[in-house]
């Protein structure tokens, strides 16, 4: 009962987290140089003035900074995000239209690095100072200094255009017109690229996470009375060293989400992969700011709904949680 | 301190690091001598394939590629290095005010350090460069503005654990301020953890400076690794090696400055070395 207790706290802490992104999104409109009702309207010179005296008029942008604040406030806080005059579409609409194929990239990177993380951390932890822990240490190092979209550049040059295996870029074959299977099928090939360069820097770091962590277990009191009751090593490792191990790679995935979001928009913009990151590159040839303040809104908002879920993991991981 | 050096010498890994950290300097600050032309000059036909008379071959409009990885590494190290000591320094003065004071600070100033270890900093960062206009002085703000809390929380945890130690109640009853007390006293006491961590940010720095100019927020009057690959990716299929070695300069840099930051984290917290 008691971890459904802190569940719903952590859910109550989202709130003033959500109000707090909402007044440092204020603060950056009014850095802007000039006028800000002309940084909502998106800095191509392409609204009308009668939709700018519109926007002074709702964002009271006449009355002073409070009042200011609390108008722009109640705006995000009732969904409204703005008009995009660049793209002839109100904000939330082009980025909820967007989030879709950019969650199908984090889900799957977050998944092959999560999961190859605790699986190479695991070998390397517990065959310490191995062949198999000098191997996943290289990996880990090189990973971690690989920028993501040099990564994603050079699986383009040796996956699509040396061996022709794999799509360069895009979501789906144009003008395919899959269905069902087959449809998931091409997604899936146009995924592979973007999902791997958006997951190998943070694979190595659950690695060394998981790692270190099993290292710690590894000395625990309980693995040795687990061995003295005559225990199987593999026994061991998966019935419990394995659980315990994962904690801190729980915790550090929820760190992680923000910069997961922040990674992806690179790599979209290198696999045209349609989604927020995409949008937000747009946005920034178009100097479309209000969009971009729309996109950091809402991606803030996934991290957010993201750490929530950790958090849940987390209950559900460890029962001291009960405690 | 001398054990930490010998212990860093002989990590060998780290000495490896440290040659590749040299290198990559000697050859920025020999830039102005190996091409006094500059990086955006025009050296020669473009789109000329490595080797011949350039080693690394030109890009689409005839610039030496050779040229711009020497200038890109100043651009590189200098905002890796400049806006890590902004962070340092900013994470430290947070650090400390919410560990030596604790209560009513300390909530208010980590709950903001929370905050901003939520929200995704580097689309935060594009925004800010994108409001402030491309230039190296906003790189080198929005790279700090996201990069202080992890500083400021290790900077906290180390002064709270030192907070109630003797030498400082000694302090306080020979009548020392409370600046005096943070800066002679405790900060050289958390030095080695916050040089490790320092300068693994660093690299950190480094990769995602790249980030932000291959997406074409970098400063357009200086040559960097990330504008070189940005440039080259139109070409990706007839000329691979500009995109290539630019790439290779930053995981080189980076790697090596990685392997010197976990030589040092092991030399001067020789604690955590069983970890």
């Amino acid at each position: 009962m008691r971890r459904w207790i802190y569940a719903g706290g952590r859910l109550a802490l989202a709130v003033p987290v959500l109000f707090s992104i909402a007044v440092l999104n204020f603060f950056l409109i009014h850095l802007a140089p000039g006028d800000p009702a002309s940084v909502m309207a998106g800095e191509g010179g392409s609204a009308t003035p009668e939709y700018m005296a519109m926007l002074r008029h709702k964002f009271g942008l006449d009355q002073s900074l409070p009042l200011q604040l609390w108008h722009y406030v109640v705006n995000v806080a009732t969904l409204d995000l703005g008009y995009s005059f660049r793209n002839d579409e109100p904000v939330l609409t082009l980025i909820l239209d967007r989030l879709g194929p950019t969650l199908l990239l984090m889900g799957t990177a977050f998944v092959i690095s999560v999961g190859a993380g605790i699986l190479l951390g695991l070998l390397a932890g517990t065959g310490r100072n191995s062949w198999r822990d000098g191997a996943s240490s290289i990996l880990a190092l090189l990973a971690s200094a690989t920028p993501s979209f040099w990564l994603g550049l050079m699986l383009i040059v040796l996956l699509s255009i040396r061996l022709g295996w794999l799509p360069t870029s895009g979501y789906e074959t144009i003008g395919s017109f899959y269905e069902g299977r087959a449809y998931a099928l091409d997604v899936g090939r146009h995924l592979i690229m973007p999902a791997l360069s958006l997951a190998l820097f943070y694979l190595a770091l659950y690695t060394r996470v998981m790692r270190a962590s099993v290292i710690e277990q590894m000395n625990m009191d309980y693995v040795v009375t687990a061995r003295a009751k005559g225990q199987t090593e593999l026994g061991i490792i998966f019935g419990h060293i394995l659980r315990n191990a994962l904690l801190p790679v729980v915790t550090m995935a929820g760190v992680q989400a923000g910069n997961l979001i922040g990674g992806s928009v690179i790599v979209e913009s290198v696999f045209g992969w349609p989604g927020i990151g995409t949008l937000a590159f747009a946005a920034l040839q178009g100097r479309d700011l209000n969009l971009l303040l729309g996109i950091f809104l809402v991606s803030a908002c996934v991290v957010v709904a993201i750490n929530l879920m950790v958090d849940l993991a987390y209950v559900a991981l460890d029962p001291r949680m009960d405690m | 301190m001398q054990d930490a050096l010998l212990r860093f010498a002989r990590n060998r890994l780290a000495l490896l690091g440290a040659v590749v950290l040299l290198l990559v300097l000697t050859m920025a600050a020999a830039a102005p001598v190996l091409y006094p032309a500059g990086a955006f000059a025009l050296a020669g036909p473009p789109l000329q394939p490595p080797g011949g008379r350039f080693l690394l071959g030109t890009d689409t409009l005839g610039r030496d590629v050779a040229a711009g990885i020497v200038y890109g590494a100043r651009t590189s190290l200098m905002i890796g290095v400049v806006a890590t000591l902004a962070a340092v320094v900013l994470g430290v003065l947070i650090g400390a005010v919410a560990g030596y004071y604790r209560g009513k600070p300390d909530l208010a100033l980590m709950r903001i350090t929370e905050l901003f270890q939520t929200i995704p900093s580097f689309i935060l960062a594009i925004l800010l460069v994108a409001i402030l206009s491309p230039s190296a002085d906003s790189e080198i703000a929005a790279i700090t503005l996201v990069s202080w809390p992890g500083i400021a929380r290790l900077a906290r945890g180390e002064f709270a654990s030192l907070g109630g130690r003797e030498f400082v109640l000694a302090c306080v009853g020979l009548g020392a301020g409370d600046g005096r007390i943070v800066f002679r006293h405790l900060l050289p006491n958390c030095a080695s953890p916050l040089i490790a961590v320092g300068s693994l940010l660093v690299a950190n720095v480094i990769l995602f400076e790249s980030g932000l100019s291959f997406l074409g927020l970098g400063d357009p009057n200086l040559m960097s690794w990330g504008l070189m690959i940005s440039a080259g990716r139109e070409v990706l299929r007839s000329a691979w090696w500009i995109c290539t070695f630019p790439g290779l300069a930053i995981v080189a840099t980076v790697l090596a400055i990685n392997l010197i930051g976990d030589g040092l984290n092991e030399a001067l917290n020789p604690r955590l070395r069983d970890r």
